[in-house]
């Protein structure tokens, strides 16, 4: 099938701004998901509230538009109610990791199979340019005229720490890494979670002047490195990009299954 | 004889929002944003169908079709 025929053309033109990155990561989802073959009928995708999170409206799959943070709560429920579906559940960086950050750990701890696509572009964007738990430290944002001084999260090690067996990073700038990364977290049986680094071309990248989307892209290009590559051994600020985590380990749809066998024998 | 392929791009006004992203990243140089910020393509003949502007595009607004 083509990518066209998996998104809902009537919302086109979509609404995020000119050059942000949420359209980059569309693009590279729904090309995963057309290698892997799909069917649309077995995909469910389950987003917050953001940006970030309007995705869902533009995608030809089963799909809820939930409310901010809960996401992965929604996705929970359908999954523990119909396992043999795709559950891909978007989530902006504050969606995710701010008001959402109990229920990501949640999900993580339990190894329930979802495919968790964390859209990070550092701020909230929809709301007018908060900083989030990810901004990191320095950043201007428009609740830190004077800079930020919360420190930020690492995705990567937050979520391999919470227990996900699928943790993988990669950027708006590397699609043809993107779309892979994607397709291994779906296929991968477990709870899955895959950072993108994002840009917000209109409240990051003007706060914080780092120029149009474009240049936004390079910067991603020259601030991160392939895991255990020569240049982070001279350049240690290099953010690594890649799959860090990818184990087996019983997953919670089955262990429940299992659990409903043996009330079923009655002991 | 290298092979010929015929390369060709499909762009969607109506989606296209003058990002600059495929202008910029386009190894070949061979689009650029007209007066009214939509992607045209200036150089077609050097294409080389790599796709990186149809993969890149927020907007799903480029396409490159080749047929051998
Ligand atoms: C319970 C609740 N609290 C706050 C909000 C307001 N709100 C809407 S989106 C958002 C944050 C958006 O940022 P992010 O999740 O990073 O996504 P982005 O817009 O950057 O893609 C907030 C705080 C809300 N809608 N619901
Ligand atoms: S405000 Fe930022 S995150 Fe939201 S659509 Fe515009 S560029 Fe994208
Ligand atoms: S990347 Fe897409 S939206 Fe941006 S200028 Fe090119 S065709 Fe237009
Ligand atoms: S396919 Fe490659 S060479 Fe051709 S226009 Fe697109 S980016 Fe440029």
């Amino acid at each position: 099938m083509a990518i066209k025929d998996y998104i809902r053309e009537r919302f086109f033109p979509h609404m995020w701004c000119p050059g942000c990155g949420h359209g980059i990561v569309l693009n590279g989802m729904l090309r995963a998901i057309e290698v892997l073959g799909l069917n649309k009928n077995d995909i469910v995708m389950v987003s917050g509230i953001g940006c970030s999170s309007r995705i869902s409206g533009y995608v030809d799959f089963h799909t809820l538009h939930t409310i901010h943070g809960r996401a992965l709560a929604f996705a929970t429920g359908v999954k523990m109610s119909r396992p043999e579906l795709n559950l891909i559940v978007p989530m902006g960086d504050g969606d995710a990791l701010a008001i959402g950050g109990n229920h990501f750990i949640h999900a993580a701890r339990r190894n329930i199979d979802l495919t968790a696509i964390v859209m990070n572009n550092r701020i909230y964007g929809m709301t007018g340019g908060q900083y989030s738990p990810l901004s990191g430290y320095g950043v201007s944002a428009t609740t830190a005229p004077y800079s930020n001084i919360d420190q930020s999260f690492d995705i990567v090690e937050l979520a391999r720490a919470a227990g996900a067996t699928f943790v993988a990073r990669t950027t708006t700038y590397h699609v043809q890494e993107l779309s892979n990364l994607i397709q291994q977290a779906i296929v991968h049986k477990g709870f899955s979670v895959v950072e993108v680094m994002s840009q917000c071309p209109t409240y990051f990248g003007r706060k914080n002047k780092e120029g149009g989307p474009a240049d936004m892209l390079k910067r991603m290009k020259d601030m991160t490195t392939p895991i255990g590559s020569k240049a982070k051994q001279s350049h240690t600020e290099l953010i690594e990009r890649g799959i860090f985590v990818q184990k087996i380990l019983p997953e919670y749809c089955s262990e429940y299954a299992g659990i409903i066998e043996r009330a079923m024998k009655g002991h | 004889m290298g092979k010929s392929k015929l390369i060709k791009h499909i762009i969607n006004r109506d989606w296209c929002k003058g990002c600059g992203i495929c202008v910029e990243f386009c190894p070949q140089n061979v689009l650029e944003l007209d007066e009214q910020d939509k992607v045209r393509t200036t150089r077609p003949e050097s294409c080389i169908g790599c796709k990186l502007c149809e993969l890149r595009c927020p907007d799903l607004a480029i396409e490159i079709h080749i047929k051998e």
